[in-house]
C-alpha cells in the first residue's frame, strides 16, 4: 500500500526483535472473542487515479453549470490562488496545535495576526484563535454573557440564522439557561419596543445578527445603549464578514460572533468554515478557545506562544470555560492570508463591489410586476422580496434555466412563504442578474 | 522565608493573621514555590462570604490552577487589588505585601483548630521529607 | 548530539517582521474585475452605518510580499511532511494530497449547503458512503457526522444519553470518568449538565472493575472510557464493564480518540459500547492544519437513533438521497449547516484507498510503537508493563534523577530532528512521555528516533545542562511564558508615530 513505507520483510523483522510471530500478537490484549474474523466490509483499494475519478463522479451529480444567488450564512467570493498555495504547504497543512512554541512560530504569528485583523475588522480589543463556525461562536459568546452576569435569561433577535439559533438552543437546553426571542419590526429590524419590554436586570444577553438573517442591517449602536441600561451584555453576530469593509464595526457590542467564511473559504457544502470570537480585555478570562500572545525568548528575540491557557479544558478539566480543543486553524491561516491580498482597498472595493451589484439585482427585480422588497431598513448584499406566489414552486421553474434561485424564507418562517433572501456578491456579473431577472419574470408569467 | 510566629497555618498552606476579629488572609512561601511563577489571581469582592475549609479564590500558574481554602469563616471586608496588576508579588512577597483577603470572623474559636508557625513547619518539613523518599 | 547526527542539519532561516510593520499606503496585493453596474453611492445606501475610512490598521502589501511573508513564516514550523511526528494521543499520520485535490474539485469545494437536494445528491452521495464505512469500521448501528470536532462529537453522544434517559424518565446526574481520560472528557459532561465523577485506576492503569460496580448506582447516567487507554494500553474487560453499565440501566461512551489502534482488528460495537465518536484528523488522516479543522462523527447504537441531531440523511427509493428534519425525538442541532464536509471527503479519500487493507495500517501503527518500546525499554522507566498498542507511555523517573524532565527530554528532542511526544499526560503518569509513531514512518525514521532518545538519555547522564537548556537549534529560544499570560500582548498595535506621542 503507497502510504505505508514498510516492505514485507522490514516487517518481518521488526516484529521478530518485539518478539512476535506474526502482526496478530501484537494484538494479544484484545480478547480473541472480539478480534475480526473476517475483513472489514470497505469499498476500495482505490489507487490516486481511481480516487480523483470517484470525486470528479460526484461532482458532476451536484450543481456544476448553475447560477446561483444563495446567501444565508455562507457566500461565494473572490479568493486568490495566493491562499491555497499558503495554506496547502506541508509545513501549515501537516502541522499541529503549536504546542511546542520553539517549532511553531509560524502558526503562532499567523495566529497573532488573525487576533489583530479580527480585532480591526470588529472594532474589539481581544479575538481568539478561532472557533468552528459562526453558530458555535455565536452560542459560545452567549455562554460567556452568562457567566460573566451570573444571569440565566437570553433575549434573541428572531431575524439571527434559524441554524444558529437551533445550535444555541441544543446547548442551552439542559442548562436552566432560557432563550426567548424577539420578533423583527416591518423594517426587518429587531422589534425594539419588546425588546425593551422584555429587558429587565435578569437579562444576561440579547443576541443580534447584523446584517441580520433578512440581510437588513441592525441599529448596533443604539440597541448597546438600551442594552447596557439594564446591565446587560449586547452580543453581534456576524454571518457575512465582507460586510466589514463598508460598514462600521460593531466596536459598542460587548461580544462579536463571526463566522469568517467570507474570507477565502469555499462554501464546500457547509465546511470547514472558521468562527471568531472578540470581545473587552476585560472580558479575556471568560473567553473560550486558544489565544497566541506575544513575548520574548532566553535572548530577548520577540517570539509567540499559547497563552492564558488556564482557561482551557486540557488544564481545568470540568472547570474550563468551554470544552473546545482542536479549532479551525488551517482555515484562521486562509482567512488571514486573504485579508492581507485584500488589504485595506481591497477589502473595501470588494464591499463597494456587492453593495453595487445588490442594489443593481433589487432594482431590476423590482421592475417586474408583484415582486418588491418586503423590508426597509439599509441593507448589505442580501435582500428580501417578496414574490406573487410560493418561491418554492418559482424557484423549481428558475431550476430549468440552471438558475438556483433564492433562499426559501417560508422555511423557517412559516409566515413567510412568499418571501426570498436573494444574496449578489462581487462573483455575479451583469448578465447573470439580468438574466436572472428575466426568467424570473417569465417564470411568474406563467400559469401556476 | 520565615514562617511569622503571630500567624496561624492551614494544612493546604494558607495563612491568617487576626488582629480585632479581622483576620487577613494569604499563601504560604513553601505554597508559591509548589505553585512557580504567579500569573493570575482570583479573589471574591468585598461583601462576599467564605466558609472555613471551603475554597473561595484560586491562583494562576502559567500550566496549572490551585484553589485557595478559607482558613475560617466570614465576610469578606477587601480583596488585595494590588495583584490582579502585580501577580508577581505572591513571588516575591507572599506573607505581607501579597495578603489576599481581609475577613471579618464569624467564629473566632475555629482559629484553635489551625496550626502555629512551629507546627506548621514541621508539617512541610515532614512532607518535603515524603517527597524525597 | 554529534554534528554528523543522520537526521537533522543546519538550515538558513529567514527573518520575517508581522504583516502589518510591513505595510504601505496604495500597495495591493489584490484587483477585482471591472464593476460592471451602476456605482452606488455608499454614504446614501448605508447612511450612519457607513465606514467611510475603511478598516484602520489593515496591511497594504502587494502580492510576493504576501507569498513570501508566509513562505517565511512556514520555514519555521515542524510538520509531519518533515518527519516523524509522535505526539501521543495525536495520531500525526500522513495527510494524503489526493484528499487535499479531491477537496477542492469544482463541483465539491463549490457547493453550497442549501442548494436544492436534487443539485446535491454528489455530495449526499459522499456522506452516505462514508456513514456506511464508519459504520462498518466501528460496528455500530447509525451516525451523525455533524459534530465539528471531537469534543463536539463528546457534547453530541452525551445530549443523546440524556435525551434516552429522559425519555426512560430520568436523565440521571452523573457521568464517571478515568482519571486517565482526555480533559474534554470532564469539561463536555459539565455542558451537557452532567456532575463529574472520576475514578482511579488501579495499579495496571486499567479501571478497577470491582471498584465501578460500587460506584455505578441510579444516578449515573454513563461511564466515558478511552479504549485503548491514554496509556496505550486496551481495556480487555471492556465487555464487563458495559455489562455493569447496562444492568443499572447507564450507557457507555466510547472516546475514540485512539482509534487507530482497533480499526479492522475489532470494533467497539462488538465489546458493548453504546455510543462513541471518532475523530477523522486523527484516525483518518485529515491534516491537523496546526490545530484545526477536525471533525468528529458520532457513532450510536439502536436505541440512541431517534435522538440523532437534525437533519438526518435518508436513502429513498431509487437510491435518491434527502434530508429528514422532521425528527421530533432529535436532541436539534450541534453546528450550522452539514458537518465539515470538507474534512468529510478527505477522510472517505483516505478510506477508500486502502479499503479493507486499512488493517494494514493498524498493525503497522502498533508494530511501530511496540518496536519503539522494545529498543527504549530499561533506558527510559516503564511505568505500566501491560502490551501497548498505538502508543507507548514512559516516565521520566530515570533522567529525573539528574534533574531532567520529560519537556527537557522533549525540547532536546528538537534538536535531534524530531517533534517532541506528548509531555505530562496522561496525569496519572509522572513525567509522562507519550509517544505515538503511527504507521507513517520507516522502520528508518523509527532507528533514528530511537537512536536520538538513546542520546538524549545518555547526556541527561552525563551533561544534563545540555538537555535542560534545550533547543539549541531553534530560531527562538525557550519562550518567557510567564510574561506573555501576567501581561498578556495579543494583537498588534502601531507604535504612536512621533507627533502623536506628544500629544
Amino acid at each position: 500500500m503507497r502510504y505505508l513505507p514498510k516492505s514485507p520483510a522490514e516487517r518481518e523483522e521488526m516484529l521478530a526483535v518485539v518478539g512476535a510471530k506474526n502482526a496478530a500478537d501484537l494484538f494479544s490484549s484484545v480478547p480473541e472473542k472480539y478480534r475480526l474474523k473476517k475483513a472489514l466490509n470497505l469499498p476500495g483499494p482505490l489507487s490516486e487515479a481511481e480516487i480523483i475519478q470517484y470525486f470528479k463522479a460526484r461532482a458532476a451529480e451536484n450543481s456544476l453549470g448553475y447560477t446561483s444567488f444563495l446567501g444565508a450564512g455562507v457566500y461565494n467570493h473572490l479568493r486568490s490562488v495566493i491562499t491555497d498555495t499558503i495554506i496547502q504547504r506541508g509545513e501549515f497543512l501537516t502541522s499541529y496545535t503549536p504546542y511546542q512554541a520553539e517549532i511553531t512560530q509560524g502558526t503562532l504569528q499567523a495566529i497573532f495576526e488573525f487576533q489583530t485583523l479580527m480585532c480591526q475588522l470588529t472594532g474589539q480589543e481581544v479575538a481568539n484563535a478561532s472557533m468552528y463556525d459562526g453558530s458555535t461562536a455565536a452560542t459560545e459568546a452567549v455562554l460567556m454573557a452568562e457567566r460573566l452576569t451570573s444571569r440565566r435569561r437570553v433575549l434573541v433577535a428572531r431575524s439571527v440564522h434559524p441554524e444558529y439559533r437551533s445550535v444555541l438552543k441544543t446547548y442551552a437546553k439542559n442548562s436552566g439557561l432560557l432563550v426567548e426571542e424577539i420578533a423583527a419590526q416591518p423594517d426587518g429590524t429587531i422589534d425594539s419596543k419588546a425588546l425593551q419590554a422584555t429587558l429587565k436586570d435578569d437579562v444576561a444577553a440579547v443576541l443580534v445578527q447584523s446584517p441580520n438573517f433578512f440581510g437588513v442591517i441592525e441599529p448596533v449602536a443604539q440597541l448597546a445603549d438600551a442594552v447596557h441600561k439594564s446591565g446587560t451584555l449586547l452580543v453581534v453576530s456576524t454571518t457575512e464578514a465582507v460586510s466589514l469593509g463598508a460598514l462600521k464595526p460593531p466596536a459598542e457590542a460587548d461580544i462579536v460572533a463571526m463566522e469568517g467564511q467570507s474570507f477565502g473559504l469555499a462554501p464546500s457544502y457547509g465546511g470547514p468554515y472558521v468562527g471568531v470570537i472578540a470581545s473587552r480585555e476585560k472580558f479575556l478570562r471568560q473567553m473560550p478557545g486558544r489565544l497566541a500572545g506575544q513575548t520574548t525568548d532566553s535572548s530577548g528575540r520577540r517570539g509567540f506562544v499559547l497563552t492564558l491557557a488556564t482557561r482551557e479544558q486540557h488544564i481545568r478539566r470540568e472547570k474550563a470555560t468551554s470544552n473546545i480543543c482542536t479549532n479551525q486553524a488551517l482555515c484562521a491561516l486562509a482567512a488571514t492570508v486573504h485579508l492581507c491580498l485584500l488589504g485595506k482597498e481591497g477589502l473595501r472595493e470588494m464591499a463597494h463591489q456587492n453593495l453595487s451589484k445588490a442594489r443593481f439585482a433589487l432594482a431590476e427585480l423590482e421592475k417586474i410586476p408583484g415582486v418588491r422588497r418586503s423590508f426597509d431598513a439599509p441593507f448589505f448584499n442580501e435582500f428580501t422580496i417578496e414574490l406573487p406566489r410560493s418561491v418554492k414552486l418559482v424557484n423549481a421553474q428558475l431550476l430549468r434555466d440552471k438558475i438556483v434561485g433564492p433562499f426559501v424564507l417560508g422555511t423557517a418562517y412559516p409566515e413567510l412563504t412568499k418571501h426570498a433572501l436573494v444574496c449578489v456578491t462581487e462573483t455575479i456579473n451583469r448578465a447573470e442578474i439580468e438574466r436572472f431577472a428575466g426568467c424570473l419574470r417569465v417564470a411568474l408569467e406563467q400559469p401556476i | 522565608m520565615p514562617y511569622p510566629a503571630s500567624y496561624r497555618y492551614t494544612t493546604q498552606h494558607e495563612w491568617i493573621d487576626v488582629k480585632d476579629n479581622v483576620g487577613t488572609i494569604g499563601i504560604t512561601d513553601y505554597a508559591q514555590h509548589e505553585l512557580g511563577d504567579v500569573v493570575f489571581v482570583e479573589l471574591p469582592k468585598p461583601g462576599a462570604k467564605v466558609e472555613a475549609g471551603k475554597t473561595f479564590g484560586n491562583v494562576e500558574s502559567v500550566k496549572a490552577v490551585s484553589e485557595i481554602y478559607a482558613p475560617v469563616s466570614g465576610e469578606v471586608l477587601e480583596a488585595n487589588a494590588d495583584l490582579e496588576a502585580s501577580p508577581e508579588k505572591l513571588n516575591s512577597d507572599p506573607h505581607t505585601a501579597a495578603w489576599l483577603i481581609r475577613v471579618k470572623l464569624a467564629d473566632p474559636s475555629q482559629l484553635s483548630k489551625l496550626m502555629d508557625a512551629k507546627a506548621y513547619e514541621a508539617f512541610i518539613a515532614a512532607k518535603d521529607k515524603e517527597a524525597s523518599a | 548530539m554529534t554534528e554528523d547526527f543522520k537526521k537533522a542539519s543546519r538550515n538558513v532561516s529567514q527573518n520575517e517582521g508581522l504583516i502589518f510593520e510591513k505595510s504601505s499606503p496604495g500597495k495591493r496585493a489584490f484587483e477585482l474585475p471591472p464593476l460592471d453596474v451602476p456605482d452606488a453611492d455608499a454614504a446614501k445606501a448605508l447612511g450612519g452605518y457607513f465606514r467611510d475610512e475603511g478598516v484602520t490598521g489593515f496591511p497594504e502589501v502587494s502580492e510576493i510580499e504576501v507569498l513570501r511573508h508566509f513562505t517565511r513564516l512556514s520555514t519555521w514550523n515542524y510538520a509531519i511532511d518533515l518527519g516523524m511526528y509522535p505526539l501521543g494521543s495525536c495520531t500525526m499520520k500522513y495527510n494524503p494530497r489526493v484528499n487535499e485535490f479531491v477537496a477542492r474539485l469544482d463541483g465539491i469545494a463549490t457547493e453550497h449547503p442549501y442548494q436544492p437536494q436534487e443539485l446535491s445528491q454528489g455530495c449526499l452521495k459522499i456522506i452516505k458512503l462514508l456513514e456506511d464505512c464508519l459504520l462498518e469500521i466501528t460496528g455500530m448501528d447509525s451516525i451523525t457526522l455533524q459534530p465539528a470536532a471531537g469534543a463536539q462529537g463528546e457534547l453530541t453522544g452525551l445530549l443523546l444519553i440524556r435525551a434516552y434517559l429522559e425519555k426512560q424518565g430520568n436523565p440521571r446526574k452523573k457521568v464517571l470518568i478515568p482519571d486517565s481520560a482526555h480533559g474534554t472528557n470532564p469539561a463536555t459532561a459539565v455542558i451537557a449538565c452532567y456532575q463529574v465523577e472520576n475514578i482511579k485506576s488501579e495499579s495496571h492503569g486499567q479501571i478497577d472493575v470491582d471498584k465501578l460496580r460500587e460506584l455505578v448506582t441510579e444516578d449515573v447516567a454513563a461511564l466515558m472510557i478511552t479504549n485503548p487507554s491514554t496509556l496505550g494500553i486496551f481495556e480487555p474487560r471492556i465487555a464487563e464493564i458495559a455489562d455493569i453499565l447496562h444492568r443499572r440501566g447507564a450507557l457507555l461512551y466510547m472516546d475514540g480518540a485512539n482509534m487507530n489502534a482497533l480499526t479492522g482488528i475489532t470494533r467497539p460495537g462488538d465489546m458493548g459500547v453504546d455510543v462513541m465518536h471518532l475523530n477523522l484528523h486523527k484516525t483518518f488522516s485529515t491534516p491537523h492544519g496546526g490545530g484545526g479543522p477536525g471533525a468528529g462523527p458520532v457513532a450510536m447504537k439502536k436505541i440512541l437513533e431517534p435522538f440523532r441531531p437534525v437533519p438526518v440523511l435518508i436513502e429513498k427509493e431509487g437510491g435518491h438521497l434527502t434530508r429528514d428534519f422532521n425528527r421530533p425525538e432529535s436532541i436539534g442541532r450541534v453546528k450550522a449547516f452539514s458537518g465539515n464536509f470538507g474534512v468529510l471527503v478527505r477522510a472517505l479519500a483516505y478510506i477508500l484507498a486502502y479499503g479493507p487493507g486499512v488493517r494494514q495500517a493498524t498493525e503497522d501503527a502498533v508494530l511501530n510503537a511496540t518496536y519503539i518500546r522494545k529498543k527504549l525499554e530499561g533506558v527510559f522507566d516503564l511505568p505500566y508493563s501491560l502490551p501497548s498498542m498505538h502508543e507507548v507511555v514512559f516516565s521520566d523517573a530515570i533522567q529525573k534523577k539528574n534533574g531532567v524532565n520529560t519537556m527537557d527530554i522533549a525540547k532536546r528532542l528538537i534538536d535531534y530532528g524530531f517533534h517532541p511526544y506528548t509531555t505530562a499526560f496522561p496525569l496519572i503518569v509522572p513525567g509522562a512521555l507519550m509517544i505515538e509513531p503511527t504507521e507513517s514512518e520507516s522502520r528508518e525514521e523509527c532507528d533514528l528516533f530511537i537512536d536520538a532518545m538513546k542520546s538524549i538519555a545518555h547526556e541527561a547522564a552525563t551533561n544534563p545542562q545540555v538537555v535542560k537548556t534545550a533547543p539549541h537549534s531553534t530560531r527562538v529560544g525557550r519562550l518567557d511564558e510567564t510574561t506573555a499570560a501576567r501581561k498578556p500582548i495579543l494583537r498588534w498595535k502601531p507604535t504612536p508615530s512621533r507627533s502623536e506621542a506628544a500629544d
